[in-house]
């Protein structure tokens, strides 16, 4: 056999020349693992959308006409309930003053530089509404009280209805070209937020907005690694100890794991792979991965030399005996990691390439370093020292005595599961992407319970002629859309020019109240508008409203939190009624959320592709290498039920889909056939080599591999549990549904797959 | 007490070395000032001679083209007459009249600017048929919605900046200095802007300018420099690119006539309605 001539001269070389060996390891590891001080983090929400992606062109093409949106909300909460004090005016006025010096800010605005409008006789006068709070009498607090909760550009954007909270809104052009600048940004508003609470400490400050998301991505992510790492390599440690007894052997697959998690990691690197908060889980599941190949070639190793055989022998027989289930499953798991290159969004992909690269890595450091090392180093072990697998000959006996039963029980259980899954629903709020331990969680639920929320849409509604803002109908038609939008229970805020035009037209007449209404000559709602420009102070113009040749104005409708079905329904309800409306103008809706609630869908399609691809290349492998159509497809089946299952059971237990949940079935095929191949691989040597009939085949194959199956599938599933505790919705989402499946790949491995074998594979070998 | 004379001595050494760090700190500050003085002496200098030579052209009227452009590449074009009233011992006067967009033509932009405090300016909208007062304070603030700030384009007076030469440098092969200038207007957008003056005819090639958090926000480039009246350069275009947004409006100036015998009286906001 071609494999195991290869395989055999692999073994001997590395048992042979073991200091080569090292020596070509750690030149490969070093030179690779060089690339790691390349190392970038990006933690822009953007690079979960790839460059074709529809809703992200939208939401470029809106922010290169208008401007930029990407933001910090600095929410403001008295402890006396009211902002309008002339101590916390103060602090507010302070406070904007002091935004101003934020890296990027382009623009702040508040209460208190908010630009308010009289008229005075036949002057127009345009200034702060809040300039010196200290100096102000108990009327004027009054009067810019009433101002402020009474503007519709503030009220439940800005300033709370009751006046108990207020924002302060500094909008920042990233120039996205360092990934780092979410996090620049961070440390410099923290710094300025707690040398004001020393100041005032009688406000409470949250910090919310877009630049506070990215950077929670970053966090999240750096949290994950500094806990979840250690206790993934503690947990690999005692199992390592657990089941090989052996100080230098558990050391030396650790050693191992380093290797390809750095290789894989540095090449990634030079590559120019960027890593983001998905794809720094990279090392964590390629520790997970990595473990198996090393434990089943260490396992058999470790047998023989207790039956007494000879250290260099005993390698070069688990090598020949492990050669190409090792290389089969690393491959397959390869092949699935590979198939999230269909993802939609880049970051799942740079996992997939890693954790791919990691696993060949791994495979290759397995058959050549780990062979190395354990001729070099000192291996003792107990004679006849032998893991307990009687637990594995009862389990073998009770379900070749129990075949039927579980054969129509699983199929049944199989099936029952499976018709949960359509409970699931796409889902991927992005403020619930983190628990309530990040801080941008906790003050975004708080702008959403006291002003309007981080969700929102901003449409472009453009005439397509210069000055076509001004004219009476279209201004006409955008009131009637911000009164509409105002009507949907899901929204919060609109922020539309017609409010300013509104109060411009009463300005213009001496304040009179029924005035305030819109213009309703063309020249008239134009010239209001210039003498408005003509007006404002550095950095709160009017072009984030209005494009360039003012043919076109952008309105944002701010939401609560919403789930994407409810995000979904706000959308096509806003199409519906523009489709009727704005007809004759050019329409565009995007905006972040937009993004989001769009990608899960648009996600789980290329990937269900995706899948199948792996799925296909997987099971032709796998006829390839059992030499056998049949096995091959019955291999299929406990390949494909797993994931199946386990959306079912994610159905019943949580029932949300999104952006991370829809990676899951490609990533698990290539680590569930593993334990498929292992199984049928020792079944089929049975039954090719020893003759033996489908029972026994059944009952060597348990003996042979059963504990090994157990220990490895043990070992992915609790470093997958572990990744479920991440305070990344999408990390620990994905962590959970991958252990569920792996869990349920291992357990009908055992009871459905040798039921099957037995049916339908009867003929002798 | 033995141990209480030894602490104290200890005191008296330490003190001697921080005495003497402080002199040496004090030293260098002194250095540090005269080198100040000289270079703030000599930038002044330099945008006097570029003041001076700048003096007596009288009035000045001219055609100007604005062109602006977002990140998206989409263009606008406005346009508007431009006549101009110097000033000597103030801003200068002067008065804007729009011809298009459509929407604004005929409206007219009276500005009486001054050095260290607010501009006094009166627009006059032919759709109300009157004249309003603005009253704010807009210098940091765009002017027709453009990248420039009305700051960036009201006329230049020795009084609005302090000055800091930088250096020497060559520009598309022009001799420059280079000068750093502070703006005395309490509500600047800028922290500080950096000029480029050409050595031999005193007059700006470039200015960066630096947003309220001191990072480049904008870079003005003036080109296309023509001499009238045998003295007075005037540049044909400025273009004024926004580093922070991506977008930048371009200036074209043509027909410019100087001396055309316009007094305070063109630049009287009861007359306003009437210019055209």
């Amino acid at each position: 056999m071609k494999n195991n001539t290869l395989s055999k001269r692999l073994g001997v070389f590395a048992v042979n020349h073991p200091w080569w060996v090292l020596l070509l390891s750690l030149i490969f590891v070093g030179i690779s693992a060089a690339g790691i001080k390349g190392l970038e983090f990006t933690n822009n929400y953007r690079v979960f959308f790839g460059e074709d992606n529809p809703q992200l062109l939208a939401f470029d093409a809106l922010q290169n006409t208008y401007s930029k949106s990407d933001n910090v909300m600095i929410l403001v909460e008295p402890k006396n309930g009211d902002i309008f004090t002339r101590e916390n005016l103060q602090a507010v006025v302070e406070l904007t003053k002091d935004s101003w010096q934020l890296p990027y800010s382009s623009r702040v605005d508040s209460i208190s530089n908010f630009q308010h409008t009289i008229a005075q006789g036949d002057d127009l006068i345009v200034a702060d509404l809040i300039s010196q709070p200290l100096a102000m009498t108990d009327e004027q607090l009054q009067y810019v009280k009433q101002v402020a909760v009474n503007e519709p550009l503030l009220k439940d954007r800005l300033i709370s209805r009751t006046g108990h909270v207020t924002g302060v809104n500094v909008t920042m052009q990233l120039p996205g070209t360092n990934p780092m600048e979410a996090m620049e940004i961070t440390v410099v508003v923290r710094q300025m937020v707690d040398a004001f609470k020393l100041k005032h400490p009688d406000l409470t400050l949250h910090l919310s907005g877009m630049v506070m998301m990215n950077n929670a991505f970053g966090e999240a992510s750096v949290k994950d690694n500094s806990t979840l790492i250690p206790l993934m390599y503690g947990i690999v440690l005692l199992v390592l100890i657990f089941c090989l007894r052996s100080f230098t052997a558990t050391m030396s697959v650790i050693l191992l794991i380093i290797f390809s998690i750095i290789t894989a990691l540095g090449l990634a690197i030079y590559a120019g792979i960027k890593l983001t908060p998905t794809s720094a889980m990279a090392p964590t599941i390629i520790l997970t991965m990595a473990v198996a190949d090393s434990v089943h070639l260490l396992v058999t190793f470790l047998h023989n030399m207790r039956l007494g055989h000879e250290k260099k022998k005993a390698m070069q027989e688990s090598l020949r005996i492990n050669f190409q289930p090792i290389v089969l499953t690393s491959v397959t798991t390869a092949i699935g990691f590979l198939s999230l290159n269909f993802s939609d969004a880049p970051p799942f992909r740079d996992l997939g390439n890693i954790v791919a690269l990691g696993v060949i890595i791994a495979l290759l450091l397995s058959v050549t370093l780990l062979p190395a090392l354990m001729t070099l180093l000192p291996v003792r072990v107990k004679l006849k020292d032998e893991l307990d697998n009687s637990a594995m000959k009862k389990l073998a006996a009770f379900v070749i005595k129990r075949r039927k039963a579980l054969l129509i029980g699983n199929t049944i259980l199989a099936l029952v599961l499976m018709s949960f899954i359509p409970r699931n629903e796409i889902n991927d709020e992005f403020v619930k992407y983190f628990d309530e331990s990040i801080e941008f969680r906790r003050a975004t639920d708080f702008l959403n319970d006291n002003l309007s929320g981080i969700y929102n849409v901003e449409i472009s509604i453009d005439t397509g002629s210069a000055g076509g803002i001004s004219e009476p109908a279209y201004l006409a038609k955008i009131e009637q859309f911000k009164l509409w939008l105002l009507q949907q229970p899901e929204v919060v805020h609109v922020n539309s020019i017609t409010d300013t035009f509104k109060r411009l037209n009463k300005n213009m007449h001496g304040d009179d109240e029924r005035w305030y209404k819109l213009p309703e000559e063309r020249e008239l709602a134009a010239q209001y508008l210039l003498l408005y420009e003509m007006s404002l102070p550095y950095g709160l113009d009017l072009n984030d409203q209005i494009n360039i040749d003012k043919s076109g104005i952008r309105v944002i409708a701010s939401m609560e939190n919403l789930s994407t079905r409810q995000m979904l329904d706000v959308e096509r309800r806003l199409h519906n009624w523009m489709d009727v409306n704005f007809s004759e103008y050019t329409i565009n809706a995007a905006s972040p959320v937009l993004m989001f609630s769009h990608i899960g869908q648009r996600n789980i399609i290329r990937m269900l592709i995706g899948s199948l691809a792996a799925l296909v290349l997987i099971s032709l492998i796998l006829i390839a290498a059992f030499r056998s159509v049949k096995l091959g497809l019955i291999s299929l089946i406990p390949n494909l039920i797993p994931a199946g299952m386990a959306f079912g059971i994610w159905g019943l237990i949580d029932g949300q889909v999104g952006l991370g949940l829809s990676v899951v079935t490609g990533m698990t095929i290539g680590i569930v056939v593993d334990d498929t191949v292992h199984f049928i691989s020792k079944y089929r040597r049975a039954k090719v080599e020893k003759g033996l009939s489908s029972e026994e085949a059944v009952r060597y194959a348990f003996s042979t591999v059963g504990v090994a199956l157990w220990v490895t599938s043990l070992v992915l599933v609790s470093g997958f549990v572990v990744l479920s505790t991440s305070s990344f919705l999408m990390n620990s989402g994905m962590g959970l549904m991958t252990a569920i499946t792996i869990a349920v790949a291992l357990i009908m491995d055992f009871l459905f797959l040798p039921p099957i074998l037995m049916t339908l594979d009867k003929k002798r070998g | 007490m033995k141990k209480n004379v030894v602490g104290l001595l200890f005191c008296l050494l330490a003190w001697g070395c921080v005495a003497e760090e402080i002199n040496a700190a004090a030293i260098s500050t002194e250095q540090i000032q005269i080198e100040e003085i000289s270079s703030e002496q000599k930038g002044l200098e330099i945008m006097q001679e570029v003041d001076k030579r700048d003096l007596g052209w009288g009035d000045m009227s001219t055609d100007m083209q604005m062109i602006l452009k977002n990140k998206n590449g989409d263009e606008h074009v406005r346009n508007l007459r431009l006549k101009t009233l110097e000033m000597l011992d103030d801003g200068d006067k002067s008065l804007s009249i729009f011809d298009s967009p459509r929407d604004i033509k005929g409206t007219a932009f009276l500005s009486f600017t001054h050095a260290l405090e607010a501009d006094e300016q009166w627009l006059y909208l032919p759709a109300l048929k009157r004249v309003k007062r603005i009253s704010s304070s807009n210098k940091s603030g765009p002017f027709l919605g453009s990248e420039f700030a009305f700051e960036d384009l009201t006329s230049f007076e020795l009084k609005k900046f302090k000055y800091n030469y930088l250096r020497d440098e060559v520009v598309d092969n022009v001799d420059c200095f280079v000068i750093e200038t502070f703006p005395q207007y309490e509500h600047s957008g800028y922290t500080r802007n950096i000029v480029w003056i050409d050595k031999e005819r005193y007059i700006p090639l470039k200015t960066d300018y630096y947003d309220r958090k001191n990072a480049l926000l904008k870079t003005q480039t003036f080109n296309d420099y023509q001499q009238y009246l045998g003295q007075y350069w005037r540049a044909a275009k400025t273009l004024m690119a926004n580093h922070l947004t991506g977008k930048s409006t371009t200036l074209l100036w043509e027909n410019y006539t100087f001396r055309n015998g316009l007094t305070e009286r063109n630049f009287d906001k009861n007359t306003l309605k009437r210019s055209r």
